[in-house]
């Protein structure tokens, strides 16, 4: 990886790379919670204020606004939470998220980092075949708050213009 | 296969309507291809002259074109040539359309406007004499707009649109445009595993709606025995399912909801905000218009919903979300974080596309051959009560008279 390549950052090689390694970590937990259906431990992935959108790829190269799932702030992710648990009817199904290699963009004097990775969604129902249900990519800015990394904004691009059916958990 | 309506009448509906490929076609040419007004797209979608998007009537793909008098043209998108797709971008702008095989040029009215080698090359070959440019442009159709809204139709003799829609509806429809205008928000698309006439009647059913969507009922959104109503135009075939959120008549019943539930808080209630906007009694319109079309008024988050068949076992919903010109960037915001309700992973609208695809599951799965229209009774069209399939039943002698069955 070459450190030129961040506009702001003081970090040498292997401060990079450790950061690289540390968001793909991250990543990897955020999908296991998802996937592993511990959905109320997803909104701790974030900060307070953070803000999580599911946009396409269409609307994000219009730029316009419009997402699937739209949250201002973790109050938001947890309202999303409770009403998937409590109040939602859906069909059981299975998450596998695929989540590939971090990018580390830029790390701002006040710490911003922006990163991204590629992702594929996968939904498995009973009695279907396994399908792909997003091909997209994170646009993401950590933060770091008592020693770890937490989102202060994820925005998953997906590519895949056409939604199935529903989309019922968080990407 | 004979098809032969029930003889329970307007109480059943046969599970064929819902799965046959021969009753698809012959829906797709006489009701989308027939004397009906199809939506398209909304005027702001292309402002300027030559912006073009790419549109659906029934399964046909055509494209909806401002042309430099500012009228606004819509037309198939098959090169008269070939036959090829010419169009393949949701939207753009451009002068002219070329179709890429041959490069068959076109008007922004759909006119045929140039050929290559025409007269051939050196003396040879070329267009026959008798071919004429001006008898051989696109598939035209007809268009009428109202408050911004673009509607296109196969049938030249079809009343206007006003006519069309009967004064109920059109009350409903003016209501949400009411004259401001639109400012596009953004699109998304999706599939749904079920024939495309369970979208209407879900939204001719008002009595799923409390007992569907516990989110509803958990955050007082509606519940029965709220003021609402279910409006039918005389036809059968337009609908508006409306209600008034927080005006409540009389003692709730809530003791067969299965969610009610009154320990239920959101963390962030902004999402269920209503800030009246419109010269409406009601806070809730979900207008259905035939064939193809949903006006979604859900408080403050609003929207269109274009209704694609796939075969009669699937449709698609092209969505078109919108504000309006003047909303500040609160606004816009509120209208962002409501439509969390709506739309495939909206809280409301993720269970309709569920329960939707449960039903054509079941017709396909079982050895049962009719669906049962019995809430209500018999009665047919508007109702002042939730607990009725009264605009169902309207919309399928409206159906049944159509389509000769």
């Amino acid at each position: 990886m070459n450190a030129s390549v961040l506009r702001n950052a003081k970090l040498d090689e292997a401060e990079l790379r450790a950061l690289k390694s540390e968001i793909e970590d991250f990543n990897w937990d955020y999908g296991d919670v998802l996937d592993g259906n511990r959905l109320g431990e997803w909104p701790n992935f974030f900060t307070e204020d953070a803000f999580y959108r599911i946009r396409s790829r269409e609307n994000a190269d219009a730029d316009m606004p419009v997402g699937l799932v739209h949250c201002e702030g973790r109050p938001m992710m947890v309202d999303r939470v409770f009403a998937l648990m409590h109040t939602e009817m859906f069909e059981p199904r299975y998450y596998r998220h695929v989540i590939g290699t971090a990018r580390v963009l830029d790390v701002t004097a006040q710490g911003v980092i922006s990163a991204r990775a590629n992702y594929a969604l996968y939904e498995t129902i009973l009695d279907q075949d396994t399908r792909l249900m997003q091909a997209g990519q994170y646009v993401d800015e950590f933060v770091r708050a008592g020693g770890r990394l937490l989102l202060k904004r994820r925005e998953c691009i997906y590519d895949s213009t056409i939604v199935h059916t529903a989309l019922i958990y968080p990407v | 296969m004979e098809y032969r309506w029930p003889e329970q009448g307007l109480q059943a509906v046969p599970d064929w309507i819902y799965t046959s490929p021969d009753i698809l076609e012959r829906e797709l040419d006489l009701i989308f291809r027939g004397r009906t007004w199809n939506y398209v797209g909304l005027e702001a979608e292309v402002p300027k002259p030559g912006d073009f998007k790419r549109s659906y009537i029934g399964d046909v793909t055509v494209v909806v074109s401002r042309a430099d008098d500012g009228s606004i043209h819509v037309f198939e998108n098959r090169c008269v040539h070939r036959g090829a797709e010419f169009c393949r971008k949701s939207s753009g702008h451009g002068k002219e359309f070329v179709c890429p095989y041959h490069q068959w040029t076109y008007s922004l009215k759909g006119d045929l406007i140039g050929v290559p080698f025409r007269r051939g090359s050196g003396k040879k070959g070329g267009l026959p004499p008798e071919f004429k440019l001006e008898e051989n442009g696109l598939k035209k159709l007809k268009v009428t707009t109202r408050r911004g809204v673009i509607f296109a139709s196969y049938c030249d003799e079809i009343e206007s649109l006003e006519e069309y829609l009967g004064p109920e509806i059109l009350g409903e429809f003016d209501a949400t445009f009411d004259g401001r205008k639109l400012k596009i928000l953004g699109h998304y698309r999706n599939r749904i595993p079920g024939n495309w006439k369970m979208y209407h009647e879900n939204l001719k059913d008002p009595y799923h709606a409390t007992l569907l969507h516990s989110y509803l009922v958990s955050f007082n959104l509606m519940i029965a025995g709220q003021k609402s109503a279910m409006l039918a135009d005389k036809s059968g075939r337009h609908g508006s399912m409306c209600s008034a959120k927080g005006d409540i008549e009389g003692k709730v019943d809530t003791s067969q909801m299965r969610a009610y539930r009154t320990d239920m808080r959101l963390q962030d209630a902004r999402i269920v905000d209503f800030i009246p906007e419109f010269k409406s009694p009601w806070s809730v319109t979900m207008l259905t218009i035939w064939p193809n079309l949903i006006v979604q008024r859900e408080m403050n988050t609003l929207g269109t919903r274009q209704i694609v068949p796939r075969g009669p076992d699937a449709f698609e919903l092209n969505w078109t979300m919108f504000g309006f010109e003047g909303d500040d960037e609160e606004m816009t915001r509120h209208r962002l974080r409501q439509g969390n309700l709506m739309g495939p992973a909206g809280f409301l609208g993720l269970e309709d596309n569920e329960a939707i695809k449960f039903v054509q599951d079941g017709l396909h799965r079982s050895t049962g051959e009719i669906g049962n229209l019995v809430l209500g009774g018999t009665e047919e069209g508007s109702a002042d009560h939730l607990v009725t399939e009264s605009a169902i039943r309207a919309m399928y002698r409206h159906y049944r008279d159509v389509m000769g069955l």
